[in-house]
């Protein structure tokens, strides 16, 4: 139990400090790093109290896609060099007072919330979960996921299919200038129509553009 | 304080919400930090529903939160695509400048 209050406090403030880190530091890949390691911090704590496909699924998706695509689009905005032209700090200390008043307001709401509950001692472990508390956290979620929520796991692929046409179609720009092959083009072309036989005179040799 | 209970978890949670919306509030410099208070906000939603997932000895709390996780990847996708045309068309993604509605 102490190692388990040990490694909870610890990630905890991990994890909070870096949220901080994330709204405040200046610099955006900063940001982006700070906001890997609350991903990473938080999938900790998720494996420590039985979570463990979930704290998995965290760090590869989160870590793995969510937050490279950050990066990724961070770095090719290149926003800082916008930003070193336009006095930055001035809209930052007209929002502070407004954003910590209501911050601290939906904080302290959500601790009174907190605070009104009765709690059971400690964590049971998340083997008496399941009916036969042999299987693991992975294989009880599949079970749980393939046959009572299959309508919702179908719907959700189909909402990362929607985003992602949504996120092709969004960001595709049509190039000018450019030569593109075209299949149809080339199916269709036949002999008649793209050879033609010359008799070349001698001494004349041969126009080609007639 | 050595029992790590089920309070400890939803303190954290409501602790890393609240700074997810007062990122939301304090920044105006540009749009892709706004959004990634959005996902500290959506990634404190998770640890509640995991926590009580376990707390209560139920499932169906971690099968919801794997769809949240679903919805999370489709949402910053498509609000980076959003980002990356604003900015090839308006050349700032400064919130401050972002008015053309008049809002």
């Amino acid at each position: 139990m102490l190692a388990h209050a040990l490694f909870f406090y610890f990630f905890s403030i991990i994890s909070v400090f870096s949220a901080i880190m994330v709204t405040v530091s200046r610099n955006t890949v900063y940001s982006v790093f700070f906001l890997i390691l609350v991903f990473i911090s938080v999938s900790i704590l998720f494996i420590m109290i039985g979570a463990e496909f979930l704290g998995m699924i965290m760090l590869i998706v989160y870590v793995g896609a969510v937050a490279v695509l950050f990066l990724f689009v961070v770095m090719m905005l290149n926003i800082n060099e916008q930003l070193k032209k336009e006095n930055q700090s001035k809209g930052f200390i007209n929002n502070i007072s407004l954003g910590w008043i209501i911050g601290s307001i939906i904080f302290l709401e959500l601790l009174v919330v907190i605070g009104g509950w009765k709690y059971k001692d400690s964590f049971t472990p998340l083997s008496s979960l399941n009916l036969n508390s042999n299987l693991s956290n992975t294989h009880a979620l599949g079970n749980v996921l393939y046959t009572e929520y299959i309508h919702l796991f179908q719907i959700s692929g189909m909402i990362l299919l929607v985003a992602m046409i949504g996120a092709i179609t969004l960001t595709f720009s049509k190039r000018e200038n450019i030569k593109r092959q075209s299949y149809l083009k080339q199916i269709q072309r036949e002999r008649s129509t793209s050879i033609s036989l010359v008799d070349v005179e001698k001494n004349r040799g041969v126009n080609i553009d007639e | 304080m050595n029992e790590i209970g089920l309070s400890h978890y939803l303190t954290l949670s409501s602790i890393i919400f609240a700074i997810g919306i007062v990122g939301i509030f304090l920044n105006r410099k540009n749009v892709i930090i706004i959004l990634m208070c959005i996902e500290l906000i959506l990634l404190s939603v998770n640890i509640n529903l995991v926590s009580f997932s376990i707390y209560l000895q139920n499932l169906v709390g971690q099968v919801f939160t794997m769809f949240i996780l679903t919805v999370a990847a489709a949402e910053a996708a498509v609000g980076l695509a959003i980002i990356v045309i604003y900015f090839k068309n308006k050349g700032s993604i400064q919130v401050e400048k972002i008015s053309s509605l008049k809002g």
